[in-house]
């Protein structure tokens, strides 16, 4: 059954600027091996007020960085005497991928808004490379992301704008990638603060050969009894 | 390899090359005694006024029973309790050494025990042996900030549930959970759903069995 398997995030993950700010975007599922050990986790986790970051690969791995980044980034603050920068977050974040190479399988997004760059988004995939790109994608989900990103990113989007790209893509690489799914969590970065949104699975729009969700077997079961927990 | 290898470790922290050996020698066809290892259903649930954790109680050592009624719900503090799947030793050692570690704590802060601090030592703890600690764990407690059910998988990551299942039983127990679990469950719906969610790992996986044990965590108290 491979429920030893080390607990990886299969995942989608996206980051995306926009006029003003950014937004982070992912999909839900942790998977030992072929079971799926969270339906509903959380990928993006919090560094700083004004700087969140996209988790995937090893779940182990992944929280640990962000452990010792938050760590490293409280410190800097705390002697900095501002809020620090999405760049030096980024590039604590960096730091270690690099060093531990070895021993580390993540893939990360960083994303957030200073009030010296705006929003920004920096990409450290496998290895360690820091990338500052407009936009950026992750995780195994993201294979099927590159071509539906040429066609459909412009820059200077509006907020909503952004949020509903972010939506509808990781949406399309859950219907496709078997590692990904659950619910779509976005976040949103800009000077005003952060606002989380949570899109549960069967809100989201159906794509080809997709069917609508019936919970009618689930009611059959629980005729009398109350409503099953809906994620 | 020459002595002064043996002699001297090269730099700090845990060395892993006794594991490769361990590998290379298994490849060969030499292999280790097996060890007592709980097969397993544990299971919890965050209700109404608390937390309820289940185990079973069967410990298997390869395909023979062990012990037909071993305790998996390992005290950590007065308000926090964890049931242990994996390698029974490795679960033993890491709830008891963090146990103390909480009660050290308690002493020095004069306060109760959160269970994020269970949480984050026993991570870090198993993150340090990179997975060879094979001890996966279901963490439940109420403290100040209110109840809080954790799973802990052996390399160190972990997820915060309002219900999770871990062990050879877990399929079974979740799928109870899927579609049976709804919010603020009373006292009683919610030890009836645990004990569900133990006797369906016990009748369907062959890793569980015998009774089951339930623990029950509330602000006033546990048992």
């Amino acid at each position: 059954m491979g429920l030893k398997a080390p607990h990886s995030m299969g995942t989608t993950i996206i980051g995306v600027t926009y006029n003003g700010g950014v937004v982070l975007g992912a999909d839900s599922r942790t998977s030992t091996g072929m079971y799926i050990a969270n339906r509903a986790s959380d990928k993006i986790t919090q560094l700083t007020d004004n700087v969140y970051i996209c988790r995937s690969g090893s779940a182990a791995n992944s929280q640990i960085v962000s452990d010792h980044v938050r760590y490293f980034l409280h410190q800097h603050t705390t002697q900095l005497g501002q809020p620090a920068t999405v760049k030096v977050a980024a590039n604590l974040v960096r730091l270690i991928s690099y060093n531990n190479k070895n021993m580390l399988e993540t893939g990360l997004i960083v994303g957030g808004w200073d009030k010296y760059e705006g929003g920004k988004i920096y990409a450290i995939p496998l290895g360690g490379t820091i990338i500052e790109q407009p936009f950026a994608i992750g995780g195994s989900g993201s294979s099927y992301l590159y071509g539906f990103f040429d066609q459909a990113w412009k820059e200077k989007m509006t907020k909503d704008e952004a949020e509903q790209l972010v939506g509808k893509a990781v949406s399309l690489a859950m219907a496709r990638d078997g590692a990904s799914g659950g619910v779509v969590r976005t976040v949103i970065i800009n000077s005003d603060g952060v606002i989380r949104n949570f899109y549960p699975g069967d809100g989201l729009p159906l794509w080809h050969e997709e069917l609508e969700s019936h919970n009618s077997l689930l009611d059959i079961l629980n005729a009398s009894g109350p409503e099953p927990m809906n994620i | 390899m020459s002595k002064s290898l043996v002699d001297v470790p090269p730099m700090g922290g845990f060395s892993f090359d006794l594991c490769r050996r361990n590998d290379m020698l298994a490849k060969k066809g030499v292999n280790p005694p097996s060890f007592r290892k709980t097969g397993t259903t544990i299971v919890g649930i965050v209700f109404q006024d608390g937390v309820i954790l289940g185990a079973d109680t069967r410990a298997t050592e390869g395909p023979i029973v062990c012990d037909k009624n071993c305790e998996k719900i390992h005290y950590m503090a007065p308000n926090i309790y964890c049931c242990g799947a994996g390698t029974a030793a490795d679960t033993e050692a890491v709830t008891d050494m963090v146990s103390s570690q909480l009660q050290l704590h308690r002493y020095h802060t004069g306060r109760e025990s959160r269970v994020i601090t269970a949480l984050t030592l026993l991570k870090k703890h198993l993150f340090n042996y990179q997975g060879y600690v094979s001890a996966a764990l279901v963490l439940g407690g109420v403290d100040c900030t209110g109840p809080h059910l954790h799973t802990i998988y052996p390399h160190g990551s972990t997820d915060t549930l309002p219900f999770a299942t871990m062990g050879s039983g877990s399929l079974a127990a979740m799928a109870i959970f899927e579609s049976k679990y709804r919010e603020g469950l009373n006292r009683d719906e919610g030890i009836k759903l645990v004990c569900e969610a133990i006797c369906s790992g016990v009748f369907n996986d062959l890793g569980s069995g015998s009774n089951v044990d339930v623990c029950v965590i509330t602000k006033r108290g546990s048992n």
